[in-house]
């Protein structure tokens, strides 16, 4: 389902180019080691969801200006529904190339490449430029990933536990949704707590939301729009505003909006329909117990779509999902000569309703509605590459409210920073 | 070293558990859908194609949706298999007698009642006759299509020879030019003995998928060229490859497989079928003829149809009708699969023609017409006789 841009070669090329040049200046100088320096994500408590875009480990060149960074995503899975199963398989998920650059003091640039199962898919999902103004105010404009619930901009896979990333960012939401468009933030700090703030305008969602192949409100279809990064699809911007507050003992909660009107409501002054908008509320939040370091993270996310009242009830106007993931460690040691290695047990609930209401001609409630448990082993020998055993159980039911599709999966893979 | 062993432990474990550790298959006979066994390699490669264009097929604006429609893919309608749910209602108007349908120039005979945005859907045109009409459940036709005209012409009795009060009579009708007549298929008068629908109106399945992604979803085709809100011929938007691996899948779906036959309430319940009368439309077993698919070729099978017209009474006529059908006349349904229709309708039962009857009882005592006789049977049953009766119905 990612299309980001056009699928050409021309970026792998110019990755390419980029890390032949930045290999090339460390060999001619002296030993690698010493040249490359990794410098690590910041795990201080000062640091807010919206950080997540620059909060990654990155290896720089002595004084050089860029740095690089990435991480490549790997597994099996074996999944089974209703006694039948395709078998194992092995999935390369992701490759993600950052490239960061200080063009100044209080002016930085970033990106992030994707190349998604392989080179079938590939997208830039995040190329901004930032310029701080004052620490409550930078300005932000580019391809920026929407500040809508906080897996959107904090969807790194070695941060998380779960090889699936969860159904309420993916598939509810668009995650990743990156957009053309400018913006502000901020933060501010008070005593233990931190005030931080975002707003964008953006191109936006289009007429897939309600005309697409999984025969639902579908946000993430609007992904399949590649000339969203080129021109708005119908001149409306979408707004994305989002309100974090964290305490640096209790932890973070976001309040996020977006929404806009969705579809091609004119062309050439030709009325061809209503306006009809989207609009999106989610709330996020994610503490880590400190007696326990139990660390719990989630996301609520509702949405609102105005249907025509004259098109099918498949597509439904309200929608609703969440999910919660509790991650204990349970050691925290030398493991296989790896220092502070960690072995995690995790589970994962997730739940999304594609159509919430009922049935016009009966008055029974719309299905569409998915919900699945993961229970998870996860061993971390560094924080920053993670092994991930999961099991997943789901149940899904169609939208007449049938008895639900039960499946399984097995999956096993890693994560890693690079 | 010390973590080695317990982790390939646990990694040997969960190889050997994943099997253990999913989802079981359900009983074959849980199940409306699935290949009829027997089928040959390539058939069941064909048999694959037509299940992802029956079911995975979702039709979208741009992939020629509408635009106006009734819904986007066979399998919204025919959820598992089955028969419908109310929410996508067939509404068909225009005729009201033998003459044919006069609403033909306002977008007869099929009501499409929805449509993409921007666009306004159709209206019932005044003075016209409708009938809400739900989807039928599309297991077993393969065997119903290979029945031969002279097995259901020797079921029919439309004078009602044997005065028995029943009276069933084949549906013949035109045939649409694409059509091709079975092998020793029967004429009478320039028509042919069609079978499927409600009404008994369409031919074969050929008739009924060409004519349902275009009536239902707006899709033209080569055999239906003409787009239903323009009137317009249109090239086709969907390939004719696509519309026969469809009808191939349909033929070859298997028979909805019966459950609990060993219980005696429902053996108990089988003799009271036939007792009052039940079985005289819904004749239990019928035979194959010829097929090119092995799999259906002269076998007996229990549809528990006749595949005739019958009145049936004021109560369920519409006053609307289809080809040269009588507006209280209704071709038997299969009652075969009955038991297992709410688990594709949502979890309760929708039946008869509209999904009136909110249960089998229900719709058992809505019969009228040529019916009326078996129904009256079942009023006078004692309780217990009943409650057999029910149960053998919902064994099949």
């Amino acid at each position: 389902m990612k299309i980001f841009t056009s699928i050409s070669p021309r970026p792998i090329r110019v990755v390419s180019g980029l890390l032949f040049l930045f290999a090339s200046a460390s060999i001619q100088a002296q030993g690698l080691d010493t040249l490359i320096q990794r410098v690590s994500a910041d795990t201080s408590t000062s640091m807010l969801n919206m950080d997540a875009v620059y909060n990654r480990p990155f290896l720089t060149v002595e004084k050089m200006p860029v740095a690089l960074g990435g991480y490549l995503e790997a597994n099996t899975l074996y999944q089974s529904e209703a006694g039948v199963s395709e078998g194992l398989s092995f999935q390369a998920r992701r490759l993600t190339i950052f490239m960061s650059a200080s063009i100044n003091k209080r002016i930085k640039f970033l990106s992030e490449m994707e190349f998604e199962d392989g080179t079938k898919e590939i997208g830039i999902e995040f190329a901004a430029l930032d310029v701080s103004f004052h620490p409550a105010l930078n300005f932000r404009g580019g391809i920026i990933m929407n500040p809508i619930g906080a897996f959107n901009q904090n969807h790194d896979g070695p941060k998380w536990e779960f090889v699936e990333r969860p159904d309420v960012a993916v598939n509810l939401l668009p995650a990743t949704w990156s957009n053309a468009g400018f913006g502000v933030y901020g933060k501010t700090y008070k005593g233990d707590w931190i005030l931080g703030y975002e707003a964008y305008l953006t191109n936006g969602f289009n007429n897939n939301i309600i005309d697409n192949e999984a025969s639902k409100t579908f946000l993430p279809a609007a992904k399949e729009n590649e000339r969203r990064f080129e021109e708005s699809s119908n001149g409306q911007p979408l707004l994305t505003g989002k309100v974090s507050i964290k305490n640096r003992k209790i932890g973070e909660i976001g309040l996020s909006y977006m929404g806009g009107v969705y579809n091609k409501f004119e062309e050439d002054g030709l009325t061809l329909d209503e306006k009809r908008r989207v609009d999106v509320v989610a709330i996020d939040w994610n503490t880590t117990m400190q007696k326990t370091g139990t660390y719990i993270v989630g996301e609520l996310v509702y949405t609102w779509v105005d249907v025509p009242s004259t098109y099918t009830q498949q597509f439904g106007s309200k929608q609703k999902g969440v999910f919660i993931d509790v991650v204990q460690p349970i050691l925290k040691k030398s493991i296989f000569d790896w220092d502070n290695a960690t072995l995690n047990l995790a589970a994962r609930f997730d739940y999304v309703d594609w159509n919430l209401g009922t049935f016009k001609e009966t008055n029974a409630d719309i299905g569409d509605v998915l919900w699945a448990i993961t229970p998870a082993i996860s061993f971390r020998p560094s924080s920053q590459t993670v092994f991930r055993l999961n099991y997943r159980y789901q149940w899904q039911k169609d939208l007449l409210n049938n008895a639900p599709a039960k499946s399984a999966s097995w999956l096993f893979g890693f994560s890693s920073y690079f | 070293m010390k973590y080695i062993f317990p982790l390939l432990s646990i990694l040997m474990f969960l190889l050997q558990s994943c099997e253990l550790t999913t989802p079981a298959a359900p009983q074959e006979n849980e199940l409306l859908d699935g290949p009829l066994e027997g089928l040959s390699m390539e058939q069941q490669t064909q048999f694959l194609r037509g299940d992802i264009a029956f079911n995975d097929d979702i039709f979208t604006v741009e992939k020629g949706l509408g635009p106006i429609f009734v819904s986007n893919s066979c399998g919204s309608c025919h959820a598992g298999d089955g028969k419908g749910n109310p929410f996508i209602t067939f509404t068909r108007f225009g005729q009201n007698d033998t003459t044919g349908n006069h609403f033909l120039e306002q977008g007869g005979p099929q009501l499409q009642h929805k449509a993409i945005p921007g666009y306004q859907p159709e209206r019932i045109p005044s003075g016209a006759s409708s009938s809400d009409l739900l989807a039928p459940a599309v297991t077993g036709l393969g065997f119903l299509d290979a029945v031969s005209d002279a097995d259901l012409i020797a079921l029919s009795d439309p004078d009602d020879v044997d005065g028995d009060g029943i009276s069933g009579r084949p549906h013949w009708n035109n045939i649409r030019d694409y059509v091709a007549p079975r092998p020793n298929t029967i004429t009478k008068n320039g028509k042919y003995l069609s079978r499927f629908g409600k009404k008994g109106a369409a031919y074969d399945l050929l008739d009924q998928t060409a004519n349902a992604y275009n009536q239902d979803m707006g899709i033209t085709s080569l055999f239906e060229p003409l787009d239903p809100y323009s009137g317009l011929e249109e090239d086709p938007e969907v390939n004719t490859q696509t519309v026969n691996d469809v009808v191939t899948y349909l033929k070859m779906l298997k028979a909805p497989l019966p459950r609990n036959q060993d219980d005696t309430q429902v053996k108990a319940g089988k003799l009271i079928f036939s007792q009052i009368q039940c079985a005289a439309c819904h004749t239990p077993t019928l035979q194959t003829g010829h097929s090119p698919i092995e799999a259906l070729a002269n076998q007996a099978f229990h549809p528990y149809t006749d595949l005739l017209l019958h009145d049936m009474g004021p109560e369920l006529d519409d006053g609307y009708t289809e080809g040269y059908a009588l507006t209280a006349e209704w071709k038997t349904p299969p009652l075969w699969g009955l038991g297992l229709s709410a688990d594709a309708q949502g979890g309760s039962y929708f039946l008869l023609h509209d999904g009136r009857a909110r249960s089998i009882e229900e719709a058992i005592l809505m019969h009228g017409g040529e019916a009326e006789q078996a129904k009256q049977g079942y009023v006078e049953l004692a309780e217990t006789e009943k409650q057999q009766l029910l149960k053998f119905l919902e064994s099949l």
